[in-house]
């Protein structure tokens, strides 16, 4: 479908005042007040620790080649999986949809001129940004070896590497997330625009929703936790030491009480922008509306009281693990739901192929057997032979990665003409998706059947019969690593080079796309006033809404 | 943390008592501006429940653990300087009431008066608390290599190495709690002083009266919460054991 | 066993079929939904691809009962898997009554492994067939876990604790022995093998073992590093402080109050622990003890080696039970229990190095 870019709309839109061009300067940009600013410093930022966090995902990759350990040491083996962990956790999955798409859109989704808290959002990145300062002096300075788990008494006794510094960049970086998920509830309850009722919000903003309420209610727990390892290793003052008859059970307990929830910060985000894509490229109203926007209240719940399943094999008594067992279950049911509803969503839509869609599909189906193989995991008898071996690897980078990461590309895809007014090469940004679909597979597939084979977790080096199949996952990950150089290199090309998409080049519906693109700095030249629900598409309103049609991305 | 303008660029009511305000810019109403910062103050106070929770968990796991351990060391501290300070900390959260109720009640110039009184009694806790640590330390009952716990009543210490033979050892993890636990809190402490001094700052430039003291409030909010984890954590460290002998 | 590219483990023990088919149930399960939802949606986005630019999808339809029924469904399905795994998880856990009770003691980085009759072994795991076997764990330093993927079975080794696991190994061969949990730096070469026998062949490697070997060589380096040589083993010229130690196991001593005493195992810790209660004829009571300084274990390394010095073939009379294994008969589990770091003071501080911040 070839029509002809209407280029002299777009072209004065974009010479408009917008927030890029309103001010120039560095200053401008380090001490800016706009949440779209900020959002895209986050996205510098975010970016670097990901790159980071994914190089040394390949230098796992590469020794685990060869069942020998001889690319490296055990040591700096044990440290590139541990930093790995860290950085993606920490410093990526957690902050990146909500710090840069979250903070670029929530305003816009509620009819707001910026959050309600604009001071506290550029505080947040700083705070962000020195406990990544703190984190990367202890990756320099040769790194951490406890796993991101930090399992005591290894973490507060045994281990001879940064763990303070790193603990302190984690514990430090836990305030950034409190305070934007604080700024995201105070402007989600108090800044909504008139007529915007709750049942009347996008999905993306009830996902980020609760995912704020899981941070607020989380993030303190596990900086405590940290604190109280490295007050053991600074000050000797024995919580979890078992000499003293502490409890490194306890410390499990504790970690994992975050953690578990921690990851629902992650996936709930992300489900959120699925929602949205999939009601923009089916032009459809997502199927049960009221439902999915329950679902993610009832999994931030419920993710509450299920940390007890990583202890299943660590010296929990058999009947907490049953009650365990059984409320992962429940929390399995709302995502299951999700997923049907996104598919119903489907059925009698307007379907494009363009790139977000193709990441929102993807994700539907990786996190599928994320999150089967989820349950399969919560199954006791089950658990007992797959803990800590690279099943549980699989899962969990089947969610991550197949899950938040899709997620977090396919919204950086479908809002990127919003933020920059630019659009990106339609073949170049398909075939990263292709790429990502199945240099992932490859690579992470083969490990479930590791696992069930027996292959631990964290082993530098392996028993030979477990070559092959390494192997694979090897060829994937260079796969992947491509399809996420791919985008880094069009998107920055875009900036400069990209053709300008005007206003709404997809023709869809939400609050964010009555406004130019980019948009003011204020958002609104006038404040919206919100007569009916999400997702409500007429042909009527397509029509006006194009600018242009998007037949390239 | 809530953004209301401590500068107020639209001038009006810099320096005037009863002048008219304007919310911050992404506010449309002083009312929703007031909602914002309240709500976000409430949030954040959730947060130090959850932060202070995994403290009180972890006493509980090991108060459940080794009960007899737990009473020992709890005998070891001072109850009545801990009962003092709770006093202490009481007066200074009504100092602190008194102070919004002044701007409340257009009593401008007793605000920073009463926000003085309550930094005197938060100075007076930190002082007692200072005396506690040196006494806990000199009596070596600091955790770490050079703890060393020995009660003065050889019968008591009988009693408890029957019922527990590795009391010493479990006693060791109490103070660890306790220094952390009222380490932290006393942390906080201080960040409220500091916020009570900045907001002395904008008392006396007249930055508070009856239609705007919303930073007064949520710092009282702050400070009172503060108050209510050293209410909690005084019976649970210092009254275990103090009244069997 | 092992082909060229395996993709199930060996299923060696009496439970791990069992794991097995409730993953195999898991996996069609699974298999099923994930090929529906991706069959739905490649067959939507053909079917309704979009016609032209402007078209929009349809009007939503009523989905209660929809939802509800994949609520349901999933439930259901999850429910029952839960039970059952549940079921699994307990005969995993439970073990028989006439289990037989080993000792494992993970420590960095190796598995140090005793059988019920005190033959000990490093990384490997010698079993009969078709005997319930109990493993009781425990560590040393920090947490491991004890993982045979064979017999689908693994616990963690918690310091400051005992976990135990059971297994019942029906099918002889050699299979894999894991350390689960991430330990430090040798984590991934703790491993070992466990061997499962015939009853027979079991007992005849049983009897056929020398119990003590590496101990005494343990033992041994002990005599050296914490300098008995010096008062025991004078260079030549040099008045030795403290008794020969050649042929004293099993002989009688004579003592300076005149007892005459066996030299037995219970002699020999006790000489170590407890210096100046039975001192030698002839000599000064300047023995200093050894009691914080070594532990249970070390303390049956220097018998097993103070043994090997002396002459072997005695059965010493009123000694602790003659036969080969009996240096390592003291460390019943009552002596495991007094060597848990629950109960030995001041031992195990030795393990750790300083950490670095």
């Amino acid at each position: 479908m070839d029509t002809a870019p209407v280029t002299t709309t777009a072209e004065t839109a974009f010479e408009r005042p917008n927030y890029l061009n309103a001010d120039y300067g560095w200053k401008s940009w380090l001490f800016t007040l706009d949440h779209k600013r900020i959002a895209i410093l986050y996205l510098i930022s975010v970016t670097i620790f990901f790159a980071i966090g994914g190089t040394f995902a390949g230098l796992i990759r590469l020794e685990l080649l060869t069942p020998e350990g001889d690319l490296m040491g055990p040591d700096t083996y044990n440290r590139m999986f541990t930093m790995h962990g860290i950085i993606m956790v920490f410093f990526f999955l957690i902050p990146a949809i909500p710090a840069v798409l979250g903070n670029f859109l929530i305003p816009l989704m509620v009819g707001a001129k910026d959050l309600a808290m604009p001071r506290l959002n550029l505080a947040s990145w700083y705070v962000y940004n020195l406990g990544g300062l703190f984190t990367l002096w202890a990756i320099v300075h040769g790194g951490v070896d406890t796993g991101w788990t930090f399992y005591t008494p290894f973490s507060t006794t045994y281990s001879n590497t940064y763990v303070v510094p790193t603990a302190l960049g984690i514990f430090i970086t836990g305030f950034s997330t409190i305070f934007t998920a604080l700024n995201f509830i105070v402007t989600i309850h108090r800044m909504r625009a008139p007529g915007l009722s709750w049942f009347r919000l996008p999905l993306f903003i009830w996902s980020m929703y609760a995912t704020s309420l899981i941070i607020m209610l989380g993030t303190p727990v596990i900086a405590i936790t940290v604190l109280c390892v490295g007050l053991e290793r600074v000050l000797h003052l024995g919580i979890f030491d078992p000499r003293l008859g502490g409890d490194p059970v306890l410390f499990e307990h504790m970690f994992w009480f975050y953690s578990h929830p921690a990851v629902y910060i992650m996936i709930l985000p992300a489900m959120g922008v699925v929602s949205e894509l999939v009601a923009a490229f089916a032009r459809k109203k997502v199927f049960g509306y009221r439902v999915v926007a329950f679902a993610s209240v009832a999994i931030a719940v419920l993710g509450f009281l299920v940390w007890g399943h990583h202890l299943f094999v660590a010296g929990e008594s058999v009947y907490s693990a049953t009650v365990f067992s059984v409320l992962s279950m429940l929390v399995a049911v709302p995502s299951a739901v999700k997923v049907f509803n996104w598919t119903a969503t489907l059925y009698e839509g307007s379907i494009s192929y363009q790139t977000p869609m193709l990441y929102a599909l993807g994700f539907i189906g990786l996190f599928t057997i994320g999150g089967l193989t989820g349950v399969m995991v919560a199954t006791l008898g089950i658990d007992v032979h797959v803990h800590d071996t690279y099943f549980i690897v699989a899962h969990f980078h089947y969610v991550m990665v197949g899950g938040t990461i899709m997620g977090y590309l396919g919204g950086l895809h479908y809002w990127w003409p919003k933020i920059t007014g630019r659009l990106y090469p339609g073949f170049a940004s398909k075939l990263s998706a292709l790429l990502v679909f199945v240099g992932f597979n490859l690579t992470f597939f083969p490990q479930f059947i590791l696992g069930y084979m027996g292959m631990p977790r964290r082993y530098w080096s392996y028993p030979p019969e477990f070559q092959v199949l390494n192997v694979l996952s090897t060829a994937g990950a260079s796969v992947l690593g491509i399809g996420y150089l791919l985008p880094i290199l069009y998107f920055a090309w875009s900036l400069k080079y990209g053709e300008k998409s005007g206003d709404n080049p997809w023709g869809a519906v939400g609050l964010e796309w009555d406004t130019p693109s980019p948009p003011p700095t204020e958002n609104f030249y006038t404040t919206p006033v919100v007569t009916h629900g999400p997702y409500e598409y007429t042909r009527d309103d397509v029509h006006n809404r194009m600018t242009q049609e998007a037949t390239i991305g | 943390m809530a953004s209301t303008p401590l500068v107020d660029r639209h001038e009006h009511g810099y320096g005037a008592p009863h002048g008219h305000r304007h919310p911050a810019h992404q506010f449309e109403t002083m009312a929703q501006q007031k909602e914002s910062s309240t709500l976000g103050m409430w949030l954040f106070l959730v947060t130090e429940i959850m932060f202070f929770g995994g403290l009180f968990t972890a006493y509980m796991v090991y108060r459940h653990m080794y009960p007899v351990a737990f009473q020992v060391a709890s005998s070891t501290l001072d109850a009545t300087l801990g009962g003092t300070n709770t006093a202490v900390l009481i007066c200074s959260s009504l100092t602190m009431a008194l102070a919004i109720r002044s701007a409340q009640v257009n009593q401008l110039k007793r605000i920073v008066p009463f926000i003085v009184a309550t930094m005197v009694f938060g100075m007076i806790f930190l002082g007692i608390k200072y005396v506690e640590y040196a006494n806990k330390f000199h009596e070596n009952h600091v955790p770490g290599p050079s703890f060393n716990l020995v009660l003065e009543d050889a019968q008591e210490a009988q009693a408890a190495a029957a019922a527990d033979p590795l009391y010493q050892r479990h006693a060791e993890i109490f103070f660890s709690l306790y220094f952390i636990m009222t380490g932290i809190h006393a942390t906080h402490m201080i960040v409220g002083l500091g916020i009570l001094a900045v907001l002395i700052y904008f008392a006396r430039r007249r930055k508070f009266d009856a239609e705007y003291y919303n930073p007064l409030e949520m710092t009282g909010l702050y400070w009172h919460f503060v108050d209510i984890v050293w209410i909690f954590l005084f019976p649970l460290l210092y009254l275990l054991g103090a009244h069997t002998h | 066993m092992k082909s060229t590219f395996p993709l199930f483990p060996d299923s060696a023990s009496a439970l791990s079929g069992r794991v097995d088919a409730l993953y195999a149930v898991w996996v069609l399960v699974s298999l099923f939904f994930t090929v529906l939802i991706f069959a739905l949606i490649v067959f939507f986005m053909a079917r309704y691809r979009r016609g032209h630019p402007e078209q929009v999808g349809g009007d939503e339809r009523a989905g209660v009962w929809l939802e509800i029924l994949w609520s349901a469904v999933p439930l259901a399905i999850m429910l029952f898997m839960f039970a059952w795994g549940a079921r699994v998880y307990f005969q995993l856990y439970r073990p028989p009554a006439d289990a037989v009770e080993y000792t494992a003691i993970g420590k960095q980085w190796m598995w140090k492994i005793q059988h019920p009759d005190g033959q000990r072994e490093i990384n490997a795991l010698h079993v009969p067939v078709g005997q319930s076997i109990r493993v009781k764990l425990a560590s040393e330093d920090v947490i491991h876990s004890f993982y045979i993927p064979a017999f689908r079975i693994k616990q963690d080794a918690v310091p400051g604790r005992y976990t135990s696991l059971w297994f019942k190994a029906e099918k002889p061969g050699t299979y894999h022995l894991f350390c689960a949990e991430y330990c430090g730096t040798e984590h991934s070469r703790m491993i070992g093998s466990v061997i499962v026998m015939e009853q027979r062949d079991y007992e005849n490697w049983l009897a056929g073992g020398t119990p003590g070997k590496s101990m005494v060589a343990s033992g041994a380096d002990l005599f050296t590093s914490l300098a008995c040589v010096t008062c025991h083993r004078a260079a030549p010229g040099v008045t030795q402080r403290g008794p020969k130690l050649e042929g004293v196991y099993g002989s009688q001593v004579k003592l300076a109050d005149g007892r005459t005493v066996v030299a037995d195992d219970n002699y020999v810790r006790e000489s170590i622990l407890n210096p100046t209660a039975k001192v030698v004829a002839g000599f000064d009571p300047v023995m200093p003890t050894f009691k914080g300084q070594v532990t249970e274990e070390q303390l049956t390394q220097l018998i097993a080696y103070v043994r090997s010095l002396g002459p072997t073939g005695s059965d010493a009379a009123g000694g602790t039970g003659g036969t080969a294994p009996a240096a390592t008969a003291n460390t019943s589990s009552a002596q495991m229990d007094a060597n848990s770091p629950l109960n030995t003071p001041g031992a195990t501080k030795g393990a750790a190095k300083p950490p670095r911040k």
